[in-house]
């Protein structure tokens, strides 16, 4: 069995394993892994208490906090509702499908700055939607809700454009078998329909997630960008470099990108795990 | 190889008749956009008049701080003309692209014009807002942009902080007090000059805006007189936008000549009368007078007076943990 299991991995059936694994990581280094060191690089040289003062600031905290809390908070509920867009337009059949199915991306299309002056027009205090909101105390614009609300709405497609190909992809018998094993709807779609989504909800989770992290353009326009309270850690970033502060602007991206890698990782590590589940059941 | 390159060139001289065809790149700040489209046309008919060579003038505007981040990172910016003396010092300083005493090489601290913050309120001054005492008041919404990355939001803060020491016997800790009300006032920081003139004009939020003297002439061209005012205060920064001649790309792309006569021509005449015109104060005194509808009287003071110079302004005021952040924190 062992000597087996040896010989199987010492040829594979596909060929140019080599050649493709060598190419993937020449590309990953070039595109990713160099400019990523370079930012590590100028960070050296601030001294270790340095570096601890700078990503330790009050400011800097308060920054984290939002950043990735709003991030967090948008990934969540555009989970939820984008999970709801993507089985109406998987599921359903109406006039305008098209239309509404193309409205998915156009957040990702637009530019960001088009995005947040958009934003910021519209939940302003004499915007369409802030005329509205303003009499029932609820401020969007210049809050913190506007950084969530910018966030929100750029992570939407992320979750849709992930998930809905595998609910198309969905065996409908397999909800037939387990209502005809006596599931009621709820239960088919919490114990058949959910766990088969989990990984590609994951996946849009954390592609919207980190999307949300390094935010900048939609995010600026309607923050109001009152330092402790609505600045996000790339607008510190930014202030940084307007200051020609290099090592610090590196120091708090620094933080950015070992958070954001350690999230992410989890989510993967997450989403391998749903996925053996998944599997392991079906098989 | 420069044999080979000087043998281009003359042949291509020769093609084209003698005159040149020359390409110089003006890296500027924010609201300087309108000022140098129509100073940029003047300058060329004057060069080609002179010398016969034909000049395009290509611009670059953005906040002052990031234009000369860009210059240091290799923008190739034959002249920069920005809002402060700092930022043409970190291209100095960080890149080597031209001396350290570059300020000393033109008249007037190589500003060839001034400018001032003034408030911008709404038709008819509801808030009666008449000089910096009633800024600081209380239910009054102040806009004005973040100084850590608006050139134009810098000396706006430290207008107030020079009418606070001057007004309290120079006590700092009153002036501290004074710009902590202040920026309690402020309901959105943008990251630009151009950023709150739109959020105050046309997104309708504050009752007065912190701005540029010709920034706020322009918006009440841009948006109607009928809709906006202007308040000048008791007093106020001079503020000294710089220029100079990036030496090593001037040199690099044969430019030196034509952008040093680029900026030496804004102390022309015409060169005066384009900037009164878009509302920079010009350095020409006879122009004051004919353009005296456009600059109230108001008493200013500068930075290396009440400051101690740039440096020193911006370790103080706008470095980590400096006042500007001190009003932050609880």
């Amino acid at each position: 069995m062992a000597t087996q299991r040896i010989k199987a991995r010492k040829i594979r059936v596909l060929p140019g394993f080599k050649l493709t694994l060598g190419f993937t990581l020449f590309y990953l280094g070039l595109i990713v892994l160099i400019p990523l060191a370079a930012v590590f690089w100028k960070t050296s040289s601030l001294t270790r208490a340095e570096f601890w003062h700078v990503i330790t600031m009050p400011q800097a905290l308060a920054s984290y906090r939002l950043t990735f809390g709003a991030s967090l908070l948008a990934a969540m509920v555009n989970a939820v509702f984008g999970l709801i867009v993507a089985w109406v337009l998987v599921r359903y059949n109406f006039f305008g499908k098209k239309v509404v199915d193309a409205l998915v991306d156009l957040p990702f299309a637009l530019p960001t700055a088009v995005a947040g002056i958009t934003l910021a027009m519209l939940y302003s205090h004499n915007g369409w939607i802030g005329q509205l909101l303003e009499p029932l105390g609820i401020k969007v614009a210049n809050t913190r809700l506007g950084v969530f609300v910018a966030l929100t709405f750029i992570g939407l497609p992320f979750i849709v454009r992930t998930v809905q190909p595998v609910l198309e992809d969905l065996d409908p018998e397999l909800e037939e078998a387990a209502a005809s094993l006596g599931a009621n709807r709820w239960q088919v779609f919490w114990r058949v329909i959910l766990p088969m989504l989990m990984p590609a909800l994951l996946t849009g989770f954390a592609l919207a997630f980190a999307r949300a992290l390094g935010e900048y353009g939609s995010v600026i326009f309607i923050a109001g960008n009152i330092p402790m309270k609505t600045v996000i850690t790339p607008l510190l970033i930014m202030g940084e470099l307007d200051m020609f502060d290099y090592a610090k602007a590196t120091a708090l991206a620094v933080v950015m990108l070992v958070a954001s890698f350690a999230l992410l990782l989890t989510i993967n590590v997450l989403q391998w795990w749903t996925n053996r589940y998944n599997t392991n059941n079906l098989a | 190889m420069k044999t080979f390159l000087n043998i281009l060139l003359a042949t291509s001289l020769a093609l084209s008749g003698g005159a040149k065809e020359i390409k110089l790149l003006n890296v500027s700040y924010d609201p300087t956009r309108e000022l140098y489209s129509e100073y940029n046309a003047a300058f060329a008919k004057y060069w080609q008049a002179k010398t016969s060579d034909t000049v395009t003038v290509s611009q670059s505007h953005g906040g002052s701080g990031k234009q000369a981040q860009a210059v240091v990172n290799g923008l190739e910016a034959d002249v920069v003309t920005l809002a402060l003396a700092y930022d043409i010092d970190a291209i100095s300083q960080q890149a080597r692209l031209l001396p350290a005493d570059w300020q000393q090489r033109l008249p007037n601290n190589s500003t060839p014009y001034t400018s001032t913050i003034v408030f911008l309120v709404r038709k008819g001054n509801p808030k009666q807002i008449k000089d910096w005492d009633d800024v600081v008041k209380k239910g009054v919404s102040v806009v004005v942009a973040n100084p850590k990355t608006s050139g134009g939001a810098r000396w706006a803060y430290l207008a107030a902080w020079a009418y606070a020491l001057e007004t309290n016997n120079h006590d700092e800790a009153k002036a501290k007090e004074f710009i902590t009300k202040l920026y309690k006032n402020v309901p959105v920081l943008d990251s630009g000059a151009r950023g709150s003139t739109v959020t105050f004009a046309q997104r309708d939020i504050g009752d007065v805006l912190l701005a540029w003297e010709n920034e706020a002439h322009l918006a009440l061209k841009e948006f109607g007189a009928d809709k906006f005012e202007i308040v000048t205060p008791s007093l106020s920064i001079l503020a000294e936008p710089p220029v100079s001649v990036v030496d090593k790309n001037a040199k690099r792309h044969g430019t030196t000549e034509v952008a040093k006569a680029y900026l030496n021509y804004l102390y022309s005449d015409e060169g005066q009368e384009i900037a009164a015109k878009n509302f920079y104060r010009p350095r020409n005194e006879t122009l004051t007078g004919k353009y005296a509808g456009n600059f109230s009287q108001l008493k200013l003071v500068t930075v290396d007076q009440e400051f101690g110079g740039w440096a020193k302004a911006q370790k103080t005021h706008f470095a980590d943990g400096g006042i500007f952040d001190q009003i932050f924190q609880p």
